[in-house]
């Protein structure tokens, strides 16, 4: 399976790394999701922020993936946050019940702020 | 001219507090949340059974039409599903009726909502009382050699302690879970005229026991349905589907 899922990984202060995510988020983004998981994970890294502002499509296998790279943070004691996220991305982690598990901010600013 | 956006919009369910199904037989999911992984109680799994469909000419939307049409018809005997008349759309909610996993006990009655459904995946999630918490997602895609590839996907914690001791206990743990699928994929797979054999790969994520959801056991749908199975017994019988996947008349 072919990946429409680009993502960059970007510094935004101490301890705190942003993900950004472009296209869409299928299973078929698990290798760069997870890749860019691992680049912004780093021992010093206390939060990792996924930047959705760009998010054009997601599917369930999608909604799979957030869940393992929730896993992810859990284990390495990280705490995992959400921006950007339109309205409709935002009723899906209600749905899901993401939203209990990943704080979710309107922006990078709140976000940022939230974390240190 | 522009290329259509693809948009996920028309394929995923709107959010619900609480479920509300139509179906009268379905006090174990009337007012339930859903329940994602995170609110369950016992290991953490990551899933997945997979048949690949090899020298049968269809496609993995062919295979996702035909599954949602007759999705209860691909389980194991004692095990039902009641969908109401949009079927497998999101946002419906299906009423389950489990005899296949205890057959001494009263069939468990529980069920899912329809999270999401496309033309190639639909995934579904469990209310509070189901025995797992976390979503479920079947789909189908065509290899790199252009066979179709089935497969059931899990994250899933069993909901409460005494389903965590039933998923360990020989036998009936495998057969809770893992064996459900197994069996569908089998059924799908020679329903395509193909005799599969079922690829796995379980792994634990998390083998940590979430103590702050042990309260999920006041909501077991298989206590539930045990205490109520008297009132059920006595209760006029509704006509008896003709296959697993009827749909029930409203």
């Amino acid at each position: 399976m072919t990946s429409k899922t680009d993502v960059h990984v970007r510094p935004a202060g101490e301890g705190i790394c942003i993900i950004e995510v472009r296209g869409e988020i299928t299973a078929a983004s698990d290798k760069p999701l997870m890749e860019a998981y691992t680049q912004a994970a780093t021992p010093g890294t206390r939060a990792v922020m996924i930047d959705f502002r760009d998010l054009e499509y997601m599917n369930s296998g999608g909604i799979g993936l957030l869940v393992t790279l929730l896993v992810r943070a859990n284990r390495q004691k990280q705490r995992l946050f959400a921006f950007g996220l339109n309205e409709h991305y935002r009723q899906i982690f209600e749905l899901t019940r993401l939203d209990e598990a990943i704080a979710i901010y309107p922006d990078e600013q709140t976000a940022v702020t939230a974390a240190r | 001219m522009d290329e259509q956006k693809k948009t996920d919009e028309a394929y995923w369910a709107k959010p619900v507090a609480r479920l509300d199904p139509k179906d009268p037989d379905a006090s174990n999911v009337r007012g339930r949340r859903l329940n994602a992984a995170a609110g369950g109680f016992g290991w953490l799994y990551q899933k997945t059974f997979r048949v690949r469909l090899t020298g049968a000419a269809v496609t993995p939307r062919e295979v996702i039409a035909t599954w949602k049409e007759r999705f209860g018809d691909f389980w194991a005997k004692g095990r039902k599903m009641f969908l109401p008349a949009g079927g497998i759309a999101p946002g419906e909610i299906g009423i389950i009726s489990d005899r296949a996993t205890m057959p001494i006990a009263p069939a468990v009655q529980t069920g899912v909502l329809v999270i999401y459904a496309d033309d190639e995946s639909f995934s579904f999630m469990s209310p509070e009382g189901h025995p797992f918490a976390g979503p479920l997602t079947f789909s189908a895609f065509a290899d790199a050699d252009g066979t179709t590839v089935v497969q059931v996907q899990e994250f899933t914690r069993a909901s409460d302690p005494l389903y965590e001791l039933m998923m360990h206990a020989p036998f009936v743990g495998d057969r809770m879970q893992n064996e459900i699928w197994r069996s569908t994929l089998r059924n799908l797979a020679a329903h395509f005229g193909v005799d599969a054999q079922v690829e796995q790969a379980i792994t634990v994520v998390d083998r940590r026991w979430q103590w702050r959801y042990a309260r999920n056991i006041w909501q077991n749908a298989g206590i539930r349905s045990t205490l109520s199975a008297p009132v059920r017994w006595l209760r006029p019988r509704r006509r008896p589907a003709a296959s697993a996947s009827e749909q029930v008349a409203r």
